[in-house]
This record gives C-alpha cells, structure tokens and sequence, in this order.
C-alpha cells in the first residue's frame, strides 16, 4: 500500500490511541482494527466512546478500551503492560467547553492540563518504555497564527510572527515543543507531527462547522480571509498511513486550494451580516457568553486575517495527496448538513428569467 | 487583453451577453470560483477591477505602455519600477498594463500598511497581490508568475513634487535576492506621469504619525477642496519595460552574497534613472498647454 514502507515498519503489532472517544479517534481505531497487520489496538480516553455496541471495555472490534486520564499516573502501565509500539496522540482538546464530555469541563485551566500536562506524561512514559518506536502527534496549523504580516503560505519552517497567546494554539505550540524535546532524548524512536487544518466533514463538530451552521452568518466588515479545511476521511488516511509506517519529521495536512470566508458564507446560501470589528467582538462575545457558538480570540483573528499552508511535504514523504480538496470538504460538509440554501441562485434565475423576454 | 476588447468589437448578441453575465452573478452568489492560494480572485479581477480602472487608464492618464516584449512571455519575470505620485495610483496603472499588453496578471509586492487595513487589504489580495515579503516573492516566482516591485516603498511614492523623477534608495536589494533564487529575469520599468497626479509640496507628519500614516500631504488640491482634492491630475502617462537582467546564469545560493547583490540592486537603479530621464524627455509637458 505504501511504497516508502522501510522493512522496520511492518514491526507494527500494538498501538495506542489517545481521545480515542473523539470521531476522529474512534474513526482512526476502527481503521486500524480493521488492519490484519495490526494485532491490537488500545484506545484510551477519560471518557467511554459513545459506541452503538455498547459495553464498557469492549468496543467495535478489536479495540480494547482502557478509561485514564492522561495526566494522570496510570498511562505508564497500560504502555508497559501491553508491549504498546506506535502511540497515536489525538487527544487535544480544541476548546474549554469541554463539549464532548471528556472530563476537561473546567474551563480554561482544565483545557490546558489536559493538553500540555497530558502530553508531558504520555511523552515521559514513551521514553520510558523499551518497546515503543512509534510516535504520531496531532497538531494544529493554528500554531502559525493568522496575521496580516506573515507570509501568505505557510511552509513547515515559517516561524510564526507573533507566538500565540490564545488558548488551543498555544497550546498545540507547547505540546510541539515537547515532542522535539522529546524527539531528542529518543532518536531511535520515529516521531511525526501533523498540523490539520481546519477538519471539516459530515461528523466534525468544531467551532468552525457550529459557525456555518447558524441560521445568519456574522463576518468581520473589510476582512475576507483564506481558510483552509482538511476532510475528515483524510485526516483518518493520514493519521493511518504515519501510524502504519515510518515518516519522521513535521508536516501540515489540508485540502488542496483555499476558500475565502465570502466563498464559503455563498456557499452556504445564509444571508450575511458584515459587522465592524468592534462590533464583531462584543456580538461574538455575547455568543459565547450564552454558549450559543464558541469564539475564542484566535477564532477571531482566523475569521479576520485567514491563513493557508504549504502541503508539498507531506504529498511528497507520503506519495499521497488529500483525496478532497478545502472545497470539496467544506461541500461534503454542507450537503451532511442539509445542503446550501439555494435562495440566491434563485433570485439570479428568477431575474435572467425576467429580463430574457425583454431583450 | 481580448476577453475585454473581443466583446466590444465582436458582434456577440446582446442575449450571449446577458447570458453571460447572469452565468457570471450565479457562479459568483453561489460562490462557485477559484481563488488561489494567495486569495487572488482572476474572475474579479479581470471583469469587475481592472474594468472599473480602464478608463482612468485609456482617457484620463491617456497611458502608453512601450517595450511588453521585453517581459518574457509564460515565464516568471520580476518587473521593478519607480514608485510615485503619493497615492499608490501607478501600481494600479502598472496592473493595467501588465495585464492588457501581455494578457498576464501583474502580481505586486505590497506594504506591509496595505495588508492592516481593512478593505483594501483584502481587496489587493483579490486582484492578486500579497505582502512583499522573501516568502511570498520566492513563491510566486517559482510559480512563474510575472511579480511587480517598487523597492523605493514610500521614500519613493511619499517624496515631495520638487525631487520628482529622482530614484530614492533601493532598500535592501531583497528583491534581487529573490529573482536570483528563482533565475528569473529583472525587467526594469520606468513609470513617467505619476508623479504629477498629486504634487505633493507640503506634508502634516504630526498629524500623520497620530494616524498611523507615514505620511499626509499637501497638494494644490488637497487638502483645501476636501475629497474633490483627491481628484488626480490628467497628467500624460508612459510606462516603459526595459532589456531584462538576466540571473538565471548565477547559482541560486549566490542570493546569499551581498556584493553581488548590492552590484545588480546598483544596475538596475540606474538603468531605470536613465529610462526615466529619456522617457520623461520624450513624453514632453505633463499636462496640454492649455491646462496649465
């Protein structure tokens, strides 16, 4: 399947899946499952995945699930006991809402225990363990930040302009950090960073899929910007082909092209409300007071300044690109949730109706 | 440059046209376009910018762009020209005709003030220009993209009408850098009429550093007629590309030796400040007689 597959990599016989109660994580489990090569597949989570099969411990399959809190003391074990090789890190949480019931209901601070703490000591017990070779990590593009002073494209070395100091970002440029250092006391082990894009897809739930989803689309007055979105079936293939083989190094992962915010709000068919910034910020203030959509300040600038990332590397390390692009990700979206509104396409019909008996 | 002239003179029936243009509002309410990477919208930017800047072009500047065979066609070039006229009005004319004597778009290096605002900002990115930053330039060019630099920045474009026609300094050189990266062609251009669109003969700069600006001037016009100031003057324009700088015959890593950067950074000024001087003699007064 893999054509840079070294002789090592069929070795693969455990692996490990943080936030395995996650979609993306409960999609990437079954995937691997399904994978002869693979003997086991643990998943770990603070909370059981909301499995239709039922039963605590024993999920879809072949998937062992193992409940522990990363930032606690048990991980070591699990890692030691079960002769564990390639551990999938998926489990950083986006956002303080906690939303999806993992525990990390404690706002802020609880957020980036979970994150940072977390991946410290999953980190501290792959080091520690003699059997792990494998390590893949889940980031974010959001470590570049958005800003009208970077480059437009971001390739794997551009250092951001301005570090982040929000939430999610910051932290995912934490967890980094920890992986290189990590990298650095384990040569011998194969460590892969991915930075998705924005996930967008049928099952993603996200505070950017929760904004497309409003009946009236907020946009910041004078600000168009590029996004960028990664389909999910992609990010599992992805987060499958780097647990399966060898493929050290950093690499960020989205759909070919870009879309502006005014594309993407079309595509849509809502209506739109162009607010100046201030005004922006107290609207989605409000929003996030009520819980209705959650809008942190790096959400904010992304919906001003936008941001886009060079994919070269990764088509290049995996012999593979992206089967959606940005576009037909944020369309696979759309159609799952309904499909777009087609008033605007009809007032255009209507109105070349009108005037064609005319001319 | 056809897509614009063919639907004039052709005689494409008044029905294919209205076709048309509603196939072009339904693609653009439903939001079925490209956009590159940088967010340059060629769709928008071909039937709704660079239409609404034709005829400042055609009739008001009266522009004539000389020597577009010296921009190598379907390869990357970068096209350095002077900057003047204190509104960026000659990167817009620039785009013009880039666009409508080579049928290319013309992609600028821009401010890092552009990209701040809101609006226009967005709008630069639209018609296809991005930041002038090493990245960006390096990106485009490898693209093979035709990229348009003014190394003066706003030393040159902010200087006062008696210094006019006189290159400022180029900066660092970075442009050159990057065209040597690339092994693309420098193809120096002369820009002669902007510089008496808004003759700038006296500047605010207190209350322009409160606006963040780098600078506010004053014209004969502004700003003592209010927005009617902002008017530009019908001045005679002429664009000129020169013989390209070839750099495809250095090694990519010679970017990294300032001498030789300083050297081609040193040609190419003054290859443009002689152009300017000929051109500028050949367009003779900037404005008929009987204006002024």
């Amino acid at each position: 399947m893999n054509t840079h597959t070294p002789g090592e990599a069929s070795m693969t016989r455990t692996v490990l899946v943080t936030g395995v109660s996650g979609h993306i994580g409960a999609r990437l489990a079954s995937a691997l499952a399904a994978d002869p090569e693979i003997d086991r597949v643990i998943g770990v989570d603070t909370a059981p995945p909301p499995s239709p099969a039922g039963g605590d411990g024993a999920v879809p399959g072949r998937i062992e699930f193992v409940r522990v809190a990363l930032r606690g003391p048990d991980l070591v074990d699990v890692i030691g006991d079960a002769d564990v090789d390639t551990v999938v890190h998926l489990s950083l949480v986006s956002g303080p809402a906690g939303g999806r019931g993992d525990g990390s209901g404690g706002g802020r601070p609880a957020m980036k225990e979970h994150n940072v703490i977390g991946t410290m000591r999953l980190l501290a017990a792959c080091q520690r363990s003699a059997t792990v070779r494998r390590v893949v990590v889940r980031s974010t593009t959001a470590v570049y930040g958005s800003s009208p002073h970077a480059p437009a494209v971001f390739t794997e070395d551009t250092e951001p302009v301005e570090v982040s100091h929000h939430g999610f970002a910051r932290d995912a440029t934490e967890v980094e950090s920890y992986v290189r250092g990590f990298a650095r006391r384990r040569p011998d082990v194969t460590t892969t960073t991915l930075r998705f894009a924005t996930l967008m897809g049928p099952g993603v739930d996200s505070p950017l899929t929760r904004y497309f989803s409003q009946p009236v689309l907020p946009t910041v007055l004078g600000f168009d910007p590029r996004l960028q979105f990664v389909h999910e079936d992609d990010v599992v293939e992805v987060l499958c082909r780097t647990a399966r083989a060898d493929h050290p190094g950093v690499f960020n992962v989205a759909g070919d092209g870009v879309l502006l915010l005014s594309q993407c709000v079309r595509r849509t068919g809502r209506p739109v409300i162009p607010l100046p910034s201030p005004a922006f910020r107290l609207v989605s203030g409000l929003a996030r007071g009520a819980r209705l959509v959650d809008f942190s300040p790096e959400q904010l600038s992304l919906l001003s300044h936008g941001r886009a990332v060079d994919t070269t590397r990764l088509a290049a390390e995996l012999g593979w690109r992206p089967k959606y692009s940005t576009a037909a990700a944020f369309d696979d979206f759309l159609r799952s949730r309904g499909g777009p509104g087609d008033l605007p396409r009809a007032v255009v019909d209507w109105l070349a109706d009108l005037v064609r008996p005319i001319s | 440059m056809d897509d614009f002239r063919d639907r004039r003179a052709s005689g494409s029936t008044a029905d294919e046209r209205l076709a048309e243009l509603f196939a072009f509002l339904r693609r653009r309410v439903t939001g079925e376009y490209e956009v590159d990477e940088f967010g340059f919208d060629p769709e928008l930017n071909d039937k709704v910018l660079l239409e609404a800047l034709r005829p400042l072009y055609r009739h008001w500047f009266r522009v004539e762009a000389l020597g577009a065979h010296n921009v190598p066609a379907g390869s990357g070039a970068l096209i350095v020209a002077n900057h003047s006229g204190t509104l960026p009005v000659d990167a817009l004319m620039l785009q013009v005709a880039v666009h409508d004597e080579l049928g290319r778009p013309l992609r600028l290096l821009g401010a890092h003030l552009v990209y701040r605002l809101p609006v226009l900002g967005h709008l630069a990115r639209k018609s296809g220009h991005t930041l002038a930053c090493p990245e960006d330039a390096d990106r485009l060019l490898r693209k093979g993209e035709v990229v348009g630099v003014f190394p003066e920045g706003f030393k040159g474009i902010g200087k006062p009408f008696s210094e006019r026609y006189r290159l400022q300094r180029f900066g660092r050189g970075g442009f050159v850098a990057s065209a040597i990266r690339a092994g693309v062609p420098i193809v120096p251009c002369a820009i002669v009429g902007a510089e008496e669109i808004y003759p700038k003969i006296g500047d605010i700069p207190a209350l322009a550093r409160l606006l963040g600006l780098p600078y506010l001037p004053i014209t004969p016009l502004f700003p003592w007629l209010g927005p009617l100031g902002l008017l530009p003057l019908p001045s005679k324009w002429m664009i000129e590309f020169d013989e390209p700088v070839r750099t495809d015959e250095y090694a990519p890593e010679e970017a990294d030796d300032p001498m030789l950067v300083f050297d081609l950074t040193d040609h190419v000024r003054e290859t443009i400040q002689r152009q300017l001087d000929v051109l500028r003699l050949r367009r003779g007064p900037a404005f008929p007689p009987i204006v002024l």
